[in-house]
């Protein structure tokens, strides 16, 4: 075990999978020499030299693109777009190609390939650094969605992600890449994709969430159980496909659910979670389900985000709220 | 270099077959006779599925069809110069190329009759399957390349793609990124003069397509694209230093589409009469077979017997295509993913019950 925080996480996940499996390439801008904007490719350039640690040009649509042709000969490339927001250039190359190739080859073909981009807000940026739009990509056929939401899960499920057959968007919370230390497994350590995480137990409701609104979602839960309710917390990790059997286990057991996410209300996917609560724990429900969300609106800069993103209070007034329908 | 030669800046084409037949023996390559046959043979072939899939889609057996002709040697001229194990990665209008490089006319067929089983080929065939989005498959040949080069492979990748595609996003990326990391990879843009209506004039400022490729830092030639042999030219000498270390080529095949863009198009609304007929006499198949009578190579019983067993060849593989079992729902749902998630296994489930209760489908 060695103490790391979520950017080195991902650092020691790559150069762990690079060293393990000669056809790992990572691309991207800066991702070489300067070891990413974050520093989250630091030390591989020179370990693994510039054929296997690329810099490309600033060419978000190219580096999807030209992974993609890499993943369908051989390679797995890992491919880094500085920020979210800039991952829409990509967009064409991700539904049209990434998600579909298995599929228009019949399977003849395949694109292990991953998009690691940090994405979310709280972190004071410039515009279009503050995206959440994982839902996005949670619709498209094809493509696996994962957050991690600490470093240890940052590493797991990235070696995962690498090690899958199929294209998955990494999403790195922003937030987290350096807010929180902890244990990590060295060398090889995976963790499965697919399967959400209890993160605590409780009685009385489930909070589920993903990325940067877990540790906000714990200082919620402290203060609900300061007041004497009991919280369930579920990391979702993977947004698609989901684990719903764990969300509808807990929920059939608490009765209530509060679900959290930093990206606008409509469409998103605390919709889709809140939609098969309905269909699957309609009868175990208490109250109906509440989502902590942003509001339909662009994210404000800075000095307006604070009414934008969700805090702890914001939760703990709607486990409140579903504790007292 | 022949680019120093047929210098795209001013306009200049390679041609070695003019049109009227005469040949120009500095350039004309030493091809053996029984490849030149077979690669004039495949060019029938083309034509004759070509003409059978419009029949088809005409008929309302098959859905919306690209049409091809004219534009065989511009296709199949580039794939000459490649060896078994170089890659193809084609657009949506490359049906010779795709031929000559072992795509059974069934796959084919079945392809556009509306099943994606089609682009099932078989092993060893190393073309990707058709990419619609316009230029898309660009900066994917790019990474195919990369990754023949990064294993140290001589293998190299050509990509089609037409003069439309030369204005998107994607050629340009993938261009400017193929001549940073030196990829062995040649990008043969078929200019056959329309972007659906839009004409090649308005299509780009630039005198040529080719000279494009000097802005990325490599060598681009306009080629005659209905003269199989300077295509060959072209992309030999593109394939031989790509295979060397040499980086990437743009090859711009100067040719003409005779049908409309699609069986959905009817071109008469945006082009004349007098053009398409000016065209139709540098038809590519015509061009080629003087070449090869006067070589000795071929001659009319040869013609005839080589058109009739292409018709029956197409008859028979478009007929078993027809004839071919529609997907099962299973079908749908398999390639998704390598493995089926639980919640796909669920939704077929699902589907599969639905279906039963509505007692059809």
């Amino acid at each position: 075990m060695t103490t790391m925080n979520m950017v080195q996480a991902i650092g020691n996940a790559l150069a762990v999978e690079m060293a393990r499996d000669p056809s790992v390439v990572v691309l991207g801008e800066d991702v070489g020499i300067d070891g990413g904007v974050f520093r989250a490719t630091e030390g591989l350039y020179e370990k693994f030299g510039p054929t296997r640690v690329i810099d490309t040009p600033l060419s978000e649509a190219c580096i999807v693109g030209a992974s993609i042709g890499m993943a369908m000969n051989g390679l797995k490339p890992v491919a880094e777009i500085q920020f979210l927001g800039f991952s829409y250039y990509t967009l064409d190359q991700m539904i049209c190609h990434a998600a579909r190739i298995r599929n228009r080859s019949r399977g003849h073909l395949g694109v292990p390939l991953v998009l690691r981009t940090p994405y979310g807000a709280g972190v004071k940026a410039l515009e279009h650094h503050s995206e959440s739009t994982e839902a996005l990509y949670a619709q498209i056929p094809g493509l696996k969605v994962v957050v991690p939401a600490t470093p240890r899960e940052a590493k797991g499920l990235l070696i995962s992600a690498i090690r899958d057959p199929d294209p998955v968007v990494f999403l790195e919370p922003t937030r987290n890449y350096r807010l929180i230390k902890e244990d990590v497994e060295e060398g090889d350590f995976t963790i499965p994709i697919g399967q959400a995480r209890k993160v605590k137990d409780g009685k009385d409701v489930t909070v589920i969430g993903w990325g940067a609104m877990m540790p906000i979602i714990q200082d919620a839960a402290l203060k609900a159980e300061a007041n004497g309710t009991s919280v369930e917390i579920i990391d979702l990790r993977t947004i698609s496909p989901m684990d719903t059997d764990t969300v509808i286990d807990s929920v059939k057991k608490t009765g209530r659910a509060v679900v959290v996410h930093e990206a606008p209300k409509t469409g998103g996917i605390g919709a889709e979670i809140s939609a098969r609560i309905g269909e699957n724990a309609l009868l175990s429900l208490k109250a109906p389900v509440e989502r902590v969300t942003a509001p339909d609106v662009t994210v404000p800069l800075p000095k307006g985000e604070h009414f934008y993103y969700v805090d702890a209070d914001r939760i703990h007034r709607a486990i409140s709220r579903v504790m007292t329908f | 270099m022949l680019s120093d030669e047929f210098n795209p800046l001013e306009g200049k084409m390679l041609q070695i077959i003019g049109a009227d037949g005469t040949v120009d023996k500095r350039l004309e390559p030493s091809l053996d006779g029984d490849l030149l046959q077979r690669a004039y043979q495949t060019m029938i072939l083309a034509r004759a599925a070509d003409e059978k899939a419009v029949r088809l889609q005409r008929q309302g057996k098959i859905g919306a069809y690209p049409p091809s002709r004219g534009q065989e040697a511009s296709q199949i001229g580039p794939a000459l110069a490649l060896g078994p194990n170089d890659w193809i990665i084609p657009g949506f209008r490359e049906l010779t190329a795709l031929i000559w490089r072992g795509v059974p006319l069934l796959n084919l067929f079945l392809y556009w009759s509306g099943n994606e089983e089609g682009n099932a080929y078989p092993e060893g065939v190393k073309v990707t399957p058709g990419v619609i989005p316009v230029g898309d498959q660009i900066p994917h040949a790019v990474g195919v390349s990369y990754a023949s080069k990064l294993r140290g492979e001589k293998v190299v990748t050509m990509t089609y793609f037409g003069d439309g595609g030369s204005s998107e996003g994607s050629f340009h990326e993938g261009l400017n990124l193929a001549g940073v990391l030196k990829t062995p990879t040649i990008f043969i843009c078929q200019n056959n003069q329309y972007a659906i209506s839009l004409p090649r004039s308005k299509q780009t400022a630039s005198k040529t397509i080719a000279q494009k490729a000097i802005a990325y830092g490599f060598p681009g030639i306009m080629v005659d694209g209905n003269d199989v042999l300077a295509l060959y030219v072209a992309a030999k000498e593109a394939v031989d230093r790509a295979r060397g270390g040499g980086g990437p080529t743009l090859i711009e095949s100067y040719t003409y589409r005779l049908g409309d863009h699609t069986t959905s198009d009817d071109a008469t609304r945006y082009r004349n009469q007098a053009e398409l007929t000016e065209w139709e006499a540098k038809d590519p198949l015509n061009r080629f077979r003087v070449y090869l009578e006067n070589k000795g190579l071929w001659n009319e019983d040869k013609e005839k017997a080589s058109v009739e067993e292409a018709k029956s060849r197409v008859d028979e593989e478009s007929q078993k295509a027809l004839d071919h079992p529609p997907p099962q729902l299973e079908d749908i749902f398999k390639y998704t993913y390598r493995d089926l998630p639980s919640e796909l296994q669920n939704q077929l489930k699902f589907f599969k019950k639905d279906l039963e209760q509505g007692g059809s489908n």
